[in-house]
């Protein structure tokens, strides 16, 4: 979708004012902590996908979205994917009280135990697919102008571009479809795209930009 | 944010935010949804056992032994994990090399994608609006707030991270670390040398 989150290209959110690396704590509030915690550990019950969490985050209000700290964007997709995946009630958020508890052995909990295991293994999103790549390196690709209401991971500032396919990754789970729920492979590329034709003539002639991108994104130009 | 509060925050009522994680935390745990002990596993984990230290360690590995760094070149996610550094964010690694006329610098302009596994959790302006958006159409102008200034004739490729590939840049080495052991060079490797908004520590400053 064309939301708050496609920022690349974007002017008018001024200095970066990066804190010292030596200096700057991990946590700037001591509830991102448990933000951090808490989203890990309910993703880890597997009632979505990473594309879906960050599908509803990128959903915020943009207003909301822009003047948010990054882990307060966080909380607030976490309690409205609770909610949604029937994890916890509006009515118990509204009271703080239970109301009804799960079936028993209904979700697969993290255990203190597993943390990490879990995270040490990771998930990897290749997948092998049957399809033969439609594309090589070395190929000119033309990034789709397409505008898809949902879940997208082509940013804006690339559509309707030409540029090089650098790298082929083999098979991912496609993030489009991975949002809705469905987890299925296409094949992946990072493409060159060369800075003055994504900004125009001020840009370096030799600088340039990589994004990943799916075959679905691309086409031959 | 932390610092535009000077108080005791011991003394301070809990904010709206640190009231309602507090709420969604009772209610998930209370229903047996979220094990209170795994949450803390999580924050010791990503606190203070997987940091940038990791990626050091691999950079250094790859300045001092040129099979390693042929491994790396061939198969990140299988040369850093020779290292044990796998796992969550870092599942499809590809290093970049910076070199004399190259220089590589990583964002994620749609969220906050970062290799977990060698650089631990991004800092806060990695994952802040002005970062995200002028990295890739402004990035010497990024740069030079970190006080990075490249010649005018060095290649800037930008890798905007919109998939699960992660990237990790391998600085330079600095000159006059000829002889150096890989727990002298450590030190050097700055996180932010390893994002590409810095290069690494000069020999100079060497503080090891």
């Amino acid at each position: 979708m064309n939301g708050p989150h496609d920022m690349g290209g974007m002017h008018a959110f001024g200095a970066i004012n990066p804190e010292p690396e030596e200096t700057e704590p991990l946590f700037h509030e001591p509830w991102e902590r448990k933000a951090l915690a808490l989203t890990l550990a309910c993703g880890a019950l597997g009632q979505w996908s990473i594309d879906e969490a960050r599908s509803v985050r990128e959903s915020l209000d943009p207003a909301l979205y822009t003047s948010s700290s990054y882990y307060r964007k966080w909380i607030e997709a976490l309690t409205r994917q609770v909610v949604e995946k029937g994890l916890l009630t509006s009515e118990e958020l509204e009271t703080a009280t239970v109301r009804q508890m799960p079936e028993p052995d209904s979700y697969r909990v993290l255990s203190a135990e597993a943390v990490d295991k879990v995270y040490s293994a990771g998930g990897p999103t290749s997948m092998d697919i049957d399809n033969a790549p439609l594309f090589q390196v070395g190929d000119l690709v033309l990034a789709r102008n397409m505008n898809p209401v949902g879940h997208t991971r082509i940013p804006r500032y690339v559509r309707g571009h030409v540029g090089e396919i650098v790298l082929w990754h083999g098979g991912h789970v496609f993030a489009d479809d991975s949002a809705k729920g469905i987890r299925r492979g296409e094949h992946l590329y990072t493409v060159q795209f060369m800075a003055r034709d994504l900004w125009g003539p001020e840009a370096a002639a030799q600088d340039s930009v990589m994004v990943d991108l799916w075959e679905p994104y691309l086409e031959a130009p | 944010m932390a610092h535009d509060h000077h108080g005791d925050e011991m003394t301070e009522p809990p904010s709206e935010m640190a009231l309602r994680v507090q709420a969604l935390e009772s209610l998930l745990v209370e229903k047996g949804l979220v094990d209170p002990k795994a949450l803390d596993v999580i924050v010791d984990r990503y606190e203070n056992r997987v940091g940038p230290r990791n990626g050091a360690h691999v950079v250094a590995r790859a300045w001092t032994d040129p099979d390693y760094l042929e491994r790396l070149r061939a198969n990140a996610t299988a040369a850093i994990g020779e290292l044990d550094y796998t796992g969550r964010q870092g599942e499809h690694m590809v290093v970049v090399e910076n070199g004399p006329k190259v220089h590589h610098l990583v964002v994620c302009t749609l969220c906050s994608c970062y290799p977990w596994p060698v650089l631990g959790l991004p800092p806060a302006w990695y994952k802040s609006s002005p970062y995200r958006s002028r990295a890739v159409i402004d990035p010497r102008g990024v740069m030079a707030e970190f006080g990075t200034v490249l010649d005018e004739d060095v290649e800037v490729k930008v890798w905007d991270s919109t998939s699960e590939v992660r990237f990790l840049v391998l600085p330079e080495r600095p000159e006059g670390t000829e002889g150096w052991t890989m727990e002298q060079l450590i030190p050097l490797v700055s996180r932010n040398s390893m994002i590409g908004v810095e290069k690494a520590r000069p020999a100079s400053g060497a503080t090891a």
